[in-house]
């Protein structure tokens, strides 16, 4: 008796290292295709943060948070010193012409003039263009880099935030769905409300 | 010896020419008139990670981001924020990854335990393999008497 129990203690222990290795493939493959840099955003499921900020063309035109409520957008974080703003600006502009609804927030550029020439020569994808010089609205967004993009609803919570350039792939895979989705809860409610309205 | 002494040299060089003096922030610019608000504020960027370059805290980063940290944590303390104020609002934007001190949670355990974890399995691993080779040692009384006679029959070939 006392061998068989004996050998089973041993194969016991055989397979517990086993089983953790087999843990450890499992969890590290996860981590070998996940950047390790990316933080997940803490501000998802709540409601855009207080602010004001002006207008990048004119900069008495002073906004706030309200701005980012009322319907479904994307605010994307960008500036002229970013090399992959630069290279998601095309796809933003392609965007914007199919008509989705995207806020620009200027993330501590060197110049109001660099970042107004940008736009000029390289076109303008955004509804409206938030002017942040300081970065302390950025903060308070948790923003840490650029580009960033958030997708925000239409009760002004924020549902998502991307950090990386946004292209073809990102667009398909993550955020276009997610856009979509928010769009369609939206005219659903913006008719029900007409109908209640018109007698 | 003169290869042992070369190896040392080489690799002391290795290590100080890789040594930087660290490029830490200028907090002569930070004026405080309460010396207890100078020391909360010396703590606060000391135990908080810059979010740009994630194995800094803010007070040795660079990054123009750790500066708008720590020019907003020296706003805060000034205006009299506790500790724990200043760290919920960098949690609050930044998540708990930004605190080097993470709380004790259900998503954190593996972080505070995992160590302490690994030592345990560890020793019980070595004591469990120790005791398996302290057993198979001991020759059973069938064995010891099949030794004797192999000695003796070995020792009678070799006169």
């Amino acid at each position: 008796m006392a061998q068989s129990s004996s050998k089973q203690w041993r194969l016991t222990v055989f397979l517990l290292p086993l089983i953790a290795f087999l843990l450890l493939v499992v969890f590290l493959l996860r981590g070998l295709f996940s950047d390790p840099t990316e933080l997940s955003s803490a501000l998802v499921g709540k409601p855009v943060p207080a602010f004001t900020v002006p207008d990048i063309y004119d900069t008495s035109v002073i906004y706030s948070e309200q701005v980012l409520q009322g319907r479904p957008l994307l605010l994307n974080v960008w500036a002229t010193w970013c090399p992959t703003c630069r290279a998601e600006h095309a796809y933003l502009n392609q965007l914007a012409v199919q008509g989705v609804y995207i806020v620009g927030l200027n993330y501590k550029d060197d110049s109001r003039s660099k970042a107004l020439n940008w736009l000029t020569t390289l076109g303008d994808p955004y509804q409206l263009n938030l002017f942040d010089a300081s970065g302390r609205v950025a903060i308070e967004f948790g923003v840490y880099g650029a580009p960033e993009t958030f997708v925000i609803d239409a009760q002004g919570r924020i549902r998502y935030r991307h950090v990386g350039d946004v292209n073809e792939r990102v667009w398909q895979q993550v955020l276009g769905p997610l856009y979509s989705e928010l769009m369609r809860e939206y005219e659903r409610s913006s008719q029900a409300d007409e109908e209640q309205q018109s007698p | 010896m003169k290869v042992l002494m070369i190896v040392v040299v080489t690799l002391l060089s290795i290590t100080l020419g890789s040594l930087s003096p660290t490029q830490a922030a200028n907090l002569e610019t930070y004026q405080f008139d309460d010396p207890a608000k100078e020391a909360l504020f010396r703590q606060l960027i000391g135990e908080l990670r810059c979010p740009k370059c994630q194995n800094q805290a803010i007070v040795d980063s660079d990054a123009p981001l750790a500066k708008d940290l720590r020019d907003q944590t020296y706003s805060m303390v000034q205006e009299g924020a506790s500790k724990q104020q200043v760290i919920d609002y960098m949690v609050v934007r930044y998540g708990d990854f930004v605190h080097y001190k993470p709380p004790v949670t259900a998503a954190t355990l593996v972080l505070w335990l995992g160590p302490l974890a690994l030592i345990v399995i560890g020793a019980v691993v070595i004591t469990v393999v120790a005791r398996q080779r302290g057993d198979s040692h001991e020759l059973s009384a069938e064995e010891v008497a099949a030794l004797a006679r192999l000695r003796q029959s070995s020792s009678a070939q070799d006169q």
